[in-house]
């Protein structure tokens, strides 16, 4: 019996410094942002000024009634709803063909896995030099980019992509484009270690019985890799929905082109904003965040059990 | 299972299908001219295949290498050449200094480098104390309500980072950590993935180990440190590049919290900074890219250097977690 | 549809690319003509190369050379689906999110062109088949509502609802369990009767591969050893390993030899053999080859009796015996005749096989010869033609090492040789991981395709300097095993013992059904002891009853991990508690 008490006081001994953390950065925050999410417009400058907070669902419908929370919303499920098809797709495909060649096959995976060891932001920064026109000396018409190079050779029409007055819409594209560059290697690295752990004989069976490639993706791959493919979309969901860091690699803090402050801006984007001065509308579009992701797993999840099979 | 073996030959009439299966088989008789032809289709629809794999996939990996192409050949061209109207694809002449800019600079890359280095290896080392430690607790020690504080842990991972950030942003004000390497470290040094992670290889090392140093009397600690953290390596290893690529990027919480040249992180200070063109200064939209570049590419080959020589690490830990270092 | 192979090899090019040499040739110069409509069993030990033999049948392995003839058309070249084969797969890789009725639609849904059947015909030739296997009660279930003998039939519909020309059938039986896999062979049986079509399947029990065949096929090493039906194999056998390899309980083999005609085993002339030269013989006896009798000319010392009901088995020892112990089955009405220590027995000339010490290969005296004769001319008689193996025997790696060694040595591996036969008939269940381990236990041996795709897991965590130690410490290592398994049971003594015969005294001591019990619990649960340990060991960092094993016998075979030092502790524990 004493040594089991020893035992219990040990272990708690073992878990100290890490629940002393957690107490601080993990458990004090839920408890708080809840707290603050419903005092009208918290913020802690105006508490020590010995300021008074209304409870109730202001800052709820404040946040909601707020024109740039709306746009912020409105960029977050573009881009979710997006991106996370084309990329999942894209992966997918990718991985099968992986899957299928021999040849130079781990120099392939080493290639299409590299864009996820890199900084976001420095990246970020790449596409912008990419897609954006550049200023040339006096006198000299500069240079239109090279992304612009290319659709120009290949026929098309430059595109004010990033700079100064372009639209909305270039701006989207660009976004788009670079959150599936960067969402590609951890989806391709999901999916390819699923497809490899497939039972060949599958494969196999399917090859005796003389299953087209086709058929053989939609009637075999696909179902046996539903799993993965829900692991995949469910992460993607919920990490297109905190979607902050490519735009400020892309646009920089201003969140958009120059001269269009918080076009792109997006639900993290909002709170981080709103962080310094008004913590209480801060907590309650983070409370929103949560309860959307919250609803979109759970929705993701009802989906994958009807549709995962096995 | 119902079958009784007796019975099988009275519902079966065997000679039914057996025409059945003679007269199908016939379709498969080919002639010797078809099995020529067959066999070459096979070959040419092998080869047609196998290249429209490769064009695929070539094109697929030209478009993830060519921003990093064109971040390479970009920082070593000057800014005139780089403006011109037609875009070069490989710089005339290479211009070096860009890179001496980005030490030299406004942007002060050694200074970036050291905090990032300082915050990196301190967090690290103090994190992978703690996670090691808790992960033991959780996989060998028993004592009341060790499931329930772990179902608990577990739960919080729902919640997004976002929420956390509001109340840490006020609450490291009001400890006055501001502008100071503590409040880059300590807020994050418990990873309750990483105590998972860690748990579920520990919970993998056979208990007769445990037992038997038990039975030779070595205490918990060096059993710990002596036969558990050699075993989980691996695990402990992908952690360490984890954690150490997370404060290579970080940048939301440096950017609230720890602001000033002289604690400022990398990722920070590479975004922040402005770069001017000589002779264009005061345009607007006019960025020195050549000099951005060359910082990038600085900011990005440790990284780089890092996944090839731990890729297995990396690619084992990231295909777990799905979270970006 | 007749099958015919022509000089059939397949060769695994080194996967190690510095070692050219390592090449694994898994069948070597096959040749086999397979009559219409018959079922046939590839037979032999795991990597035998039976199962590369039928994926090369089926298209999915491309020979290295020699050619596959169905009928008159050659196939060697075509591709699986162009073959017209029904395949059954060892773990029978039913689509697990598709209904049964759904997987057997499938092959048809395939078909193009032509041969496009409509959706009625497609069910109706589903449901038909489902009832030629009986499964058509279960036709909305998915495979894993299913138990092994029912997915099993499935399986089979699968492969048989395209009318195949042939049906291949790998390992059908070794996922199901005891009672089920009786029944289940029988229906195999049953339904390659009704359909006609001819089949081909692999297993490694010798059983199986007996009690539904037309014809057997057994291999070894790539090669083949001999074919016939069952029966004559078993009667007839053409040399050593054959013999050892068919029969449960495994046949008794002597060390002896033939002078002036008479055959002797140790000092005692056994039997007459007449006009066959001196020579060292190996002697093998069929358990039902001996008669009790007090004048009897070969004396064994009893170490306990088996009751097996009608039967029973008495287990004795003989100093010239190379298996453990030497096993003989009389009718349980004889059994008042055994008293005390010794026991006589007369051997019945039939169920004795004489093999040449040097080649392995067989010896025939006095009327064996011609019942020989007989039976070939009547395979003949039935258009098959009778191949046994001409020329050197494959050997093995240990069986090299064995011509250099000393005679002790060479007990020992006679002993593991046999060990290792019946080890195989008590390892059906656990087909992919052993399979693995097996390549691990013999590196000369072929891989197969199932162990390849099992052994990166086992390969990636032997170091290769774990794998030539292995085969060093092998042949003394199989006999500590035992060894220190009977020490164990009695009490733990900290020495292993070191030769074979104090090994077998301390099983004489006791009555043999004590000895079957401690081996099996001590000596590592599955299989031969041996091959779990160091699977074990290798794979994870050492659980106790593996490195008990790992420690005394096999030299630490050390482990990448730095665990190898304390798991010897736990070693300890183990062996005291």
């Amino acid at each position: 019996m004493d040594s089991k008490k020893k035992n219990q006081w040990k272990a708690w001994l073992y878990l100290l410094p890490a629940l002393i953390i957690l107490a601080i950065f993990t458990v004090w925050p839920i408890i708080n942002t809840l707290r603050m999410a419903f005092l009208k417009d918290y913020n802690e400058l105006g508490l020590i000024g010995g300021q008074k907070f209304e409870f109730g669902f202001d800052n709820f419908v404040n946040v909601t009634k707020y024109r740039g929370f709306v746009n912020c919303l409105g960029n977050t499920m573009i881009l979710c709803l997006v991106t996370v098809p084309i990329s999942t797709m894209l992966a997918l495909i990718i991985a099968v063909a992986l899957n299928s060649i021999k040849f130079i096959r781990r120099t392939m995976q080493t290639i299409f896995f590299l864009p996820y060891v890199t900084n976001s932001i420095a990246i970020g920064m790449v596409f912008m030099a990419m897609f954006s026109m550049v200023k040339g000396y006096a006198g000299q018409e500069g240079s239109i980019g090279i992304i612009n190079t290319i659709i120009e050779a290949f026929g098309g029409t430059r595109i004010n992509w990033v700079n100064p007055n372009s639209s909305k819409a270039a701006n989207m594209a660009v976004l788009i484009i670079y959150i599936v560059w960067n969402a590609l290697p951890f989806k391709i690295l999901v999916l390819l270690g699923g497809l490899q752990s497939v039972n060949k004989q599958y494969y196999e069976a399917a090859k005796v019985d003389g299953t087209s490639r086709i058929r053989t993706f939609w009637r075999i791959t696909v179902p046996l890799l539903s799993p993965m493919i829900a692991y995949v979309v469910i992460t993607s969901f919920i990490g297109g929905f905190k979607e902050y860091t490519s735009i400020v690699g892309i646009f920089g803090e201003n969140m958009g082109p120059i001269g269009s402050k918080n076009v792109l801006n997006t639900m993290v984007g909002y709170i981080y904003q709103s962080l310094d001065n008004n913590q209480g509308r801060a907590s309650a579009a983070a409370l929103i965040l949560f309860a959307i992701i919250f609803a979109v797993t759970m929705v993701n999840m009802y989906v994958s059990k009807k549709k995962v099979h096995y | 299972m119902t079958d009784n073996i007796n019975d099988i030959d009275e519902k079966v009439t065997p000679e039914q299908p057996a025409t059945e299966a003679v007269k199908s088989a016939e379709s498969y008789v080919m002639k010797k001219k078809d099995m020529n032809a067959v066999s070459k289709k096979q070959i040419a629809m092998k080869i047609a295949v196998q290249t429209g794999l490769y064009l695929f996939l070539g094109i697929m990996a030209l478009a993830v290498l060519f921003p990093f192409y064109w971040m390479l050949i970009s920082s070593l061209k000057t800014y005139a050449e780089y403006s011109e109207t037609v875009p070069t694809l490989w710089p005339r002449q290479f211009e070096w200094s860009n890179y001496a800019t980005a030490f030299t600079g406004e942007l002060n890359l050694g200074r970036l480098f050291l905090n990032t280095c300082i915050v990196g290896i301190v967090s690290t080392i103090l994190s992978l104390v703690v996670t090691v430690l808790s992960a033991y607790a959780f996989a060998r020690l028993e004592f009341k309500g060790k499931n329930a504080l772990f179902a608990a842990m577990m739960a919080t991972m729902m919640i997004p980072g976002e929420l956390f950030t509001i109340t840490n942003f006020v609450t490291v004000s009001n400890f006055g950590w501001k502008n100071t390497f503590t409040v880059l470290i300590v807020p994050f040094l418990v990873s309750i993935f990483y105590i998972y992670l860690l748990r579920q290889n520990f919970m993998q090392i056979p208990n007769e180990l445990y037992l038997a140093a038990k039975v030779d009397g070595t205490s918990d600690l060096k059993y710990l440190w002596k036969v558990m953290v050699p075993l989980a390596a691996p695990t402990l290893i992908s952690i360490t590049i984890l954690k150490m690529m997370g404060a290579w990027n970080s940048y939301v919480w440096p950017r609230l919290v720890a602001n000033d040249a002289a604690h400022k992180l990398i990722t920070l200070g590479l975004r922040q900074a402005s770069w001017p063109v000589e002779g264009l200064e005061g345009v607007e939209g006019a960025i020195n890219y050549p000099a951005q570049m060359a910082a990038v590419v600085l900011v990005t080959i440790p990284l780089l250097l890092v996944f090839i020589f731990f890729r297995k690490y990396i690619m084992k830990g990231v295909s777990r977690s799905g979270i970006k270092g | 549809m007749k099958v015919v192979l022509q000089n059939l090899t397949k060769i695994f090019p080194s996967r190690n690319k510095k070692d050219k040499n390592a090449e694994v040739i898994a069948v070597n110069d096959f040749n086999l003509e397979i009559p219409d409509g018959k079922l046939i069993g590839l037979l032999g030990p795991s990597g035998c190369g039976k199962s590369t033999t039928l994926y090369m049948i089926s298209g999915l392995q491309a020979p290295t050379s020699g050619k596959i003839f169905f009928g008159e058309d050659e196939v060697t070249k075509l591709s699986p689906e162009n073959r017209g084969i029904g395949l059954v797969f060892q773990n029978y890789a039913l689509y697990p999110h598709m209904t049964v009725q759904q997987n057997i639609l499938f092959p048809l849904q395939n078909l193009k062109g032509e041969n496009r059947l409509s959706k009625e015909e497609m069910l109706t030739r589903a449901t038909e088949v489902a009832k030629l296997v009986q499964i058509d009660e279960y036709m909305n279930r998915k495979p894993s509502e299913l138990s092994g003998g029912q997915q099993q039939r499935v399986a089979i519909a699968r492969a048989l609802v395209k009318m195949p020309r042939v049906l291949l059938l790998d390992e059908p039986l070794s996922n199901l369990d005891a009672r089920l896999r009786l029944q289940t062979r029988e229906e195999i049986r049953r339904i390659q009767r009704s359909t006609k079509i001819t089949t081909i399947f692999v297993t490694h029990d010798q059983e199986e591969a007996m009690s539904i065949s037309d014809y057997i096929v057994v291999m070894k090493l790539g090669v083949v050893m001999q074919t016939g039906k069952p029966q004559w194999v078993y009667d007839d056998p053409a040399n050593l390993f054959v013999a050892k390899f068919l029969g449960a309980p495994p046949i008794n083999v002597f060390s002896g030899k033939i002078e002036g005609g008479k055959l002797y085993i140790g000092n005692e002339q056994v039997l007459d053999v007449k006009g066959v030269e001196n020579q060292e013989v190996y002697v093998g006896v069929r358990p039902e080859g001996f008669i009790l009798d007090k004048k009897g000319k070969l004396t064994c010392s009893v170490s306990g009796v088996d009751v097996m009901g009608r039967d029973v088995s008495v287990v004795s020892t003989s100093e010239c015996s190379l298996n453990p112990v030497v096993r003989s089955i009389i009718s349980a009405d004889e059994m008042g005749n055994i008293a005390g220590t010794e026991v006589k027995f007369n051997l019945k000339q039939h169920k004795v096989f004489i093999f040449n010490k040097e080649s392995e290969e067989r010896v025939y005296f006095g009327e064996q010869l011609a019942a020989h004769e007989a039976m070939v001319a009547e395979m003949a008689a039935e258009g098959h033609v009778f191949v046994a193996h001409d020329g050197p025997l494959p050997r093995e790696a240990d069986d090299k090492l064995k011509e250099k060694t000393a005679p002790v040595i060479k007990q020992s591996l006679f002993a593991k040789g046999v060990s290792s036969v019946k080890s195989l008939f008590s390892k059906k269940k656990e087909e992919p991981k052993s399979e693995s381990a097996e390549v691990l236990q013999e590196p000369v041996v072929p891989v197969e395709a199932p162990a390849e795709i099992a052994a990166p897991i086992a390969e990636e965590a032997v170091t290769e300097e774990v794998k030539v130690e292995e085969i060093k410490a092998e042949p003394v290592a199989e006999e500590k095993v035992e060894a220190v398994a009977e020490e164990v049971k009695e009490a733990p003594v900290k020495k292993p013992a070191t030769t074979k015969t104090s090994a077998t005294k301390t099983t004489a001591a006791k009555p043999a059904t004590t000895k079957t019990s401690a081996t099996k619990t001590t000596a590592a649960k599955p299989a031969t002891a041996k091959t779990s340990a160091t699977k074990t060991t290798a794979a994870k960092p050492a659980t106790a009853k593996a490195s008990a094993t790992k420690s005394t016998a096999a030299k630490p075979a050390t482990a990448k991990k730095p665990a190898t030092k304390k798991s010897s502790t736990a070693t300890k524990n183990d062996s005291e508690g």
